[in-house]
């Protein structure tokens, strides 16, 4: 599904990866943490091209990432993603947010997205608040319709960037309710996060990124329980 | 003096009449300006080398002369250097055109830089267009922004038509002051103009400020 071939990528003359391979088959989880400027969001935005490699070779989905004749519209439409700060729409209502992509994007006719939408909210458990707008809500919800705007387009796998680092701790918790369920249907799911226990439960992969390189890759309960590494293990007793 | 309504009853016609061309200039002005603005603005924010040069310098010659240079420059000087004829109705709308476009360059730019950058990537992940992203994600977002500094921008340009009595467009000050070379009631005619100013700019401050109440800035 997702496959880094090498890949490095600068900033200027700052190098924030350092050639990474990496490959990510259809139904994983994989939950990558690291120490903050680790190059960890800066790798999840390559994927959906928010940002460009700068050098080796990346596909998403059978795309080439990098080839400038991939229009990368395909990529992102295929390609669900999170933000950390929500960036929902403000002048629209939750169901407007969810509908718009597939209005906007897949054509859909405002009834058929309507439905879909609140199809979505549901899921996410928001139902009774579709007709609320994003600053009627709170940060646990409006993350909640951010997942469901970015499942609306029907993506093949999810980007989660921090999905819950701004949230306060009693709202984490409905944030990665929806994510674990997600997970359990199936979903190819990448998460960039620093909930440790979230990646023990849920995830299927764990990766510890450290100064623009996968320091480890593995199995997250065995990661976790024994850190191979002394970075690791500092890293793991700093966030839990 | 004793101020005397009957002048301005007398002259209420000819006023109308004035005011009437002064909405005109106004709004086919405003109408191309805010065009010209919003293509401006976006070319500063968003375009590439050569198309954010071209605006910056249209902006810059434009806000940078007075506009009454500007009207006598397009009525009077620009049919010696090109084979064009002008009415003074056109030049007093294109003026108002290019004047107020190059404020509203300024006023979209600095709308659509003030929106997050977040918003454009949401859109942009979603697999919208660079196009369409500005279009159903910046631009209703910057708009809400632009309202206070656009309405600003066109009281300005209504006001700034009275300056076009220096080419003898029979707009509302060029009428009043016709009317006061007749009869002489410079207090009640230019009371009278004052108030039809007023009134029209009023209205538009309210029609704003209801606008603003149902377009939240965001």
């Amino acid at each position: 599904m997702i496959e880094f071939k090498n890949v490095s990528k600068h900033f200027g003359r700052i190098q924030v990866l350092h050639d990474i391979d990496l490959r990510i088959a259809s139904g994983e989880v994989v939950v990558i943490i690291g120490p903050s400027g680790s190059g960890k969001s800066t790798l999840l935005r390559c994927i959906n091209k928010l940002e460009e490699i700068t050098a080796g070779e990346l596909i998403v989905d059978g795309l080439n990432v990098n080839d400038p004749k991939v229009d990368e519209r395909l990529i992102r439409q295929e390609a669900g993603m999170v933000f950390q700060q929500f960036h929902l729409f403000p002048q629209l209502t939750a169901l407007e947010n969810v509908a718009f992509g597939p209005i906007r994007v897949r054509g859909a006719s405002k009834a058929e997205a309507h439905a879909l939408a609140r199809e979505l909210l549901a899921k996410v458990g928001l139902a009774e608040r579709a007709d609320h707008y994003p600053a009627e809500l709170s940060g646990g919800q409006q993350q909640r319709v951010a997942i469901a705007r970015a499942l609306a387009v029907k993506p093949k796998l999810m980007l989660f960037d921090e999905p819950t680092s701004a949230l306060d701790p009693e709202l984490r918790h409905e944030v990665l309710t929806v994510m674990k369920a997600l997970a359990e249907e199936g979903m190819t799911m990448v998460i960039v996060t620093h909930e440790v226990d979230f990646a023990r439960k849920v995830a299927s992969r764990l990766i510890f990124i450290d100064q623009g390189r996968i320091a480890e890759d593995g199995d997250p309960r065995a990661l976790i329980a024994h850190p191979p590494s002394p970075r690791l293990r500092e890293f793991l007793q700093h966030v839990s | 003096m004793q101020f005397q309504w009957s002048a301005i009853w007398a002259a209420l016609p000819e006023l109308l009449d004035g005011a009437k061309l002064t909405l005109w200039i106004s709004i086919l002005g405003l109408m191309g300006g805010a065009v010209i603005g919003v293509v401006a603005g976006f070319a500063r924010a968003y375009g590439g080398f050569l198309s954010s040069r071209v605006a910056l310098v249209f902006i810059e010659l434009f806000r940078g002369t007075p506009i009454m240079v500007q009207v006598m420059f397009i009525y009077f000087a620009l049919p010696l250097m090109i084979p064009v004829r002008i009415d003074p109705f056109g030049a007093a709308v294109a003026t108002i055109m290019l004047n107020s476009g190059a404020y509203i360059g300024e006023i979209t730019r600095g709308a659509v830089l003030s929106i997050n950058k977040g918003f454009r990537e949401a859109g942009l992940a979603l697999g919208l267009s660079r196009r369409d992203t500005l279009k159903y994600v910046i631009a209703p977002l910057a708009f809400r922004r632009m309202l206070p500094a656009l309405g600003n921008q066109w009281i300005v340009s209504i006001k700034d038509t009275s300056l076009f009595i220096v080419i003898g467009v029979a707009e509302l000050t060029r009428q009043g002051q016709e009317i006061i070379a007749g009869n002489f009631r410079a207090m009640e005619i230019w009371t009278a103009v004052a108030v039809i100013y007023l009134v029209i700019t009023l209205v538009l401050s309210y029609a704003l400020r209801v606008l603003e109440a149902r377009m939240k800035i965001l």
